[in-house]
This record gives structure tokens, sequence and C-alpha cells, in this order.
């Protein structure tokens, strides 16, 4: 099982801070293209990936027990 | 072990409290940025904002950016603290304070803080306007990532 974490607009289309991916292994893309065909995402491929809180690009593999957030363009300062 | 040095709060940031962390015997210089809610962006008015952050990752990324201000400035230390939740105009969004032996490095080090705050670090800010609410991202403030993402090994550009 992933964890998905959501952020941002990302979080209110889909209504949760958090999802799980019941799966073992997934590269990030997969996680994307599972996530966006559950909630009907349109903006997910501009988005950027971490996996357990370290910048990941799509090829990266998540295995179960990982965290996969979902990172909209930031804005902090 | 040392204090916290960065730090993400939903309460209100008081400047002297992360100016503090940086002091020394050895500062001739103590710079301090101020990041305030401001009210009008391109004549657009502002109510209120609020700051989402991913604390974890969000204190990993200070702490990047620390190493990557030690590599270029190796007699800097810094400490930065930013608040999420709801902030009215004029509230305090971010502090960072830089000291060193010397004035100039203080200021360069500080605004290459700020800098890769704005492409590192995963906080986001959504604005309340008069006629309503937006997540504010690349598309808006025009930060974009040419490689996709940002650059998270040492942010190159400096002069």
């Amino acid at each position: 099982m992933i964890k998905i974490l959501l952020f941002a607009q990302l979080q209110e289309e889909v209504g949760q801070s958090q999802v799980t991916m019941d799966t073992s292994e997934a590269t990030v893309q997969q996680v994307k293209v599972w996530l966006e065909k559950q909630y009907t995402l349109t903006s997910l491929q501009q988005t950027m990936a971490a996996v357990n809180e370290e910048f990941a690009t799509d090829d990266t593999i998540v295995t179960s027990g990982d965290t996969v957030a979902f990172i909209p363009p930031i804005s902090g300062g | 072990m040392e204090e916290n040095l960065f730090v993400i709060t939903d309460q209100p940031i008081h400047v002297e409290e992360v100016t503090k962390k940086v002091e020394s015997r050895n500062a001739g210089a103590i710079t301090v940025f101020i990041g305030t809610v401001r009210e009008l962006t391109k004549g657009k008015k502002t109510l209120h904002l609020e700051y989402q952050a991913y604390p974890s990752m969000a204190i990993k990324m200070f702490q990047q950016i620390a190493k990557e201000i030690k590599e270029k400035w190796p007699e800097a230390h810094i400490a930065i603290t930013h608040r999420t939740g709801r902030l009215e105009i004029s509230d305090i969004a971010v502090v960072i304070a830089v000291s060193s032996p010397h004035r100039k490095i203080a200021y360069e080090a500080n605004e290459y803080a700020i800098d890769r705050i704005k492409q590192i670090v995963p906080i986001w800010k959504k604005e309340f306007w008069e006629d309503g609410t937006a997540w504010i991202g690349d598309q808006l403030e025009n930060v974009p990532y040419p490689s996709g993402k940002p650059v998270v090994k040492g942010g190159e550009k400096h002069d």
C-alpha cells in the first residue's frame, strides 16, 4: 500500500489530504495515472512528486510503505 | 543539541526569537528578512491569505538550503521560520535571519535563502481576493521550473 499526500488545489480537487493506493510497487508516473483516473484530475501532470520527502521523477519506483507527495507549484515566502 | 533553526508554525512569528538563534560573538552582521502579507498584487486587493505546508519535507528543504549556504559562505549561520494558516494583511509570513562576520555575506546569503525557498520548499499560498480565491503557483507568479522540477542540489544560479 502506497500513501499519497495531496496539497493545495489538488487537495481541494480530491477532497482529501491523503489517499492510499493498494499496490506493492509502481512508478511515480503510474501513481499519477491511477490518481487521475480515480478522481478525474486534470492538472496532475504539471505537479512535481516527492517520494519519502525527496523530490522524485516520473520514473522513480515507489514500493509499499512509501509516501508519495504531489507538490503543485509552490509559493512560500 | 541545537535549538530548532528551522520552524513551520501556525502561530505568529516573533522576529527577535528567530534573530537570537543566529547571534554569535563572531558575528559582525545579522540580516533579517521579514516577508509580510501585502494588500495589493497587480492592482488586485487581497483580503487575507492562507499558507499550507508539507511540514516534514519543508524542514528538510530548509536544511538543504542551509547546507547550500554553508558551502557557499562557510561563516554564515541561518535560521528560518515560516508561518502557515490564515494570515491577515501585514502579518509576517516568513522570517530569515543570517549572521556572519561581515555584512556582505549576511545580505547575500539571506537573499539566496528566500530565492531558494520559493523554488524548493513545499509551502503554498492561497489568495482570498474580493472576487474569489486561488492557489498561487507558477502560472500566476511566473516561477516556472525549466527542468520540470526544482533544482534541489545546490542552486547554481548566483552572482
